[in-house]
């Protein structure tokens, strides 16, 4: 551990902290704008879209693998099956196709 | 909006972290490795992941500090990074006021904020119902202890697992936000519509090569934004819906 290091660390959480803790403490209003209800009903499935789709593929190293992956993962889901069962299947399926000599 | 008490408990949330928890665990068993195979000390990178609760403002920051150059200039580059990667926060901690119930006070908002991440943000924001702080508390709980444990783990024994397992792993998370968004997406065209455009966005910016200089962590925004935009205007949601489902 070095005295920069620390320093760094201590500047990389604080920025991360007040860049999430001044706009939701400070925000108080009500939002009544249909408009913009309606922008932020659809942000969080944007925001989930948006960090899945394409880092998914890369997500296992095996552009192959981490599709099979993501079919296991659609497939449980479009049946309403709980994260954490979604999230397993998935891994199983990306291993065992990533054992896969292609 | 309902001023109402949240009907969620400690527990409730407790039990929604889980899943989110178990996820971060194998993310950040990967930033564990990373950090220490980049040189930071094991306790460095634990206590990187204690105080930031972040994947991709966390990888960013490493990348700055061993990056090396003058003081001055390693923190501010570190704040302009963590600032870029992490201002979708701003925007999530804008749209979960909307979801509060009463008996969130800024003692509360003060210490809830410290646990807004992409995945307890998109879980809190999709419940029926206003949430509470002891529903947030609960829900920052596993992911906390996770995230924390994952990065320790990961620096202690990076070797341990096989890279076969380790590799396989990685996919967990996003497996986790494909089960969030599928369901609503088959119930809502919106929300479908939503999806499709988010989607294409970020893999306009990552394959054109004039959009490269974009980074992954305002890509996330960007496309966000734009998607949400269009939607909001195309497909408004009706008034009498309130902002959420089921999840």
């Amino acid at each position: 551990m070095t005295l920069e290091n620390l320093l760094y660390i201590l500047v990389m959480a604080l920025t991360t902290y007040l860049v999430r803790m001044i706009p939701f403490t400070v925000f108080r209003k009500k939002i009544t704008s249909r408009f913009a209800k309606s922008f932020f009903y659809y942000i969080p499935y944007a925001v989930l879209a948006a960090m899945t789709i394409p880092a998914i593929f890369y997500s296992t190293g095996n552009v192959i693998s981490a599709v099979a992956g993501l079919v296991v993962a659609v497939a449980l889901a479009f049946f309403g099956k709980p994260l954490i069962v979604v999230a397993i299947a998935a891994c199983l399926a990306s291993f065992a196709v990533g054992l896969i000599p292609f | 909006m309902k001023q109402t008490n949240s009907p969620y408990r400690y527990l409730n949330g407790l039990r929604d972290g889980v899943p989110i928890g178990l996820g971060y665990l194998s993310v950040s068993f990967g930033f564990g490795i990373t950090a220490v195979g980049q040189g930071l000390h094991i306790l460095e990178a634990l206590l990187i992941s204690m105080t930031n609760l972040t994947s991709a403002g966390q990888v960013a920051g490493v990348t700055v500090m061993v990056a090396g150059g003058t003081v001055a200039m390693i923190v501010a580059e570190m704040i302009l990074t963590q600032l870029i990667i992490n201002l979708r926060y701003s925007l999530m901690g804008i749209t979960l006021t909307q979801r509060l119930d009463s008996n969130c006070t800024t003692r509360h908002r003060l210490l809830m904020s410290f646990g807004m991440t992409d995945e307890i943000f998109a879980l809190a924001a999709s419940k029926p119902y206003p949430v509470g702080p002891s529903y947030f508390y609960g829900l920052m709980t596993a992911p906390y202890i996770g995230w924390a444990g994952g990065t320790l783990l990961g620096a202690l024994a990076g070797q341990i697992l096989p890279m076969s397992v380790r590799l396989a792993l990685g996919i967990a998370i996003y497996a986790m936000f494909v089960a969030i968004v599928l369901p609503p997406m088959r119930r809502e065209r919106g929300v479908l519509m939503v999806v499709a455009i988010a989607a294409g966005l970020s893999c306009l910016i990552r394959y054109l090569p004039f959009l490269q200089f974009i980074s992954d962590g305002f890509s996330i925004i960007v496309c966000a934004i734009i998607a949400s935009l269009v939607m909001a205007w195309l497909k408004p949601i009706e008034e009498k819906e309130g902002i959420g489902d089921d999840t």
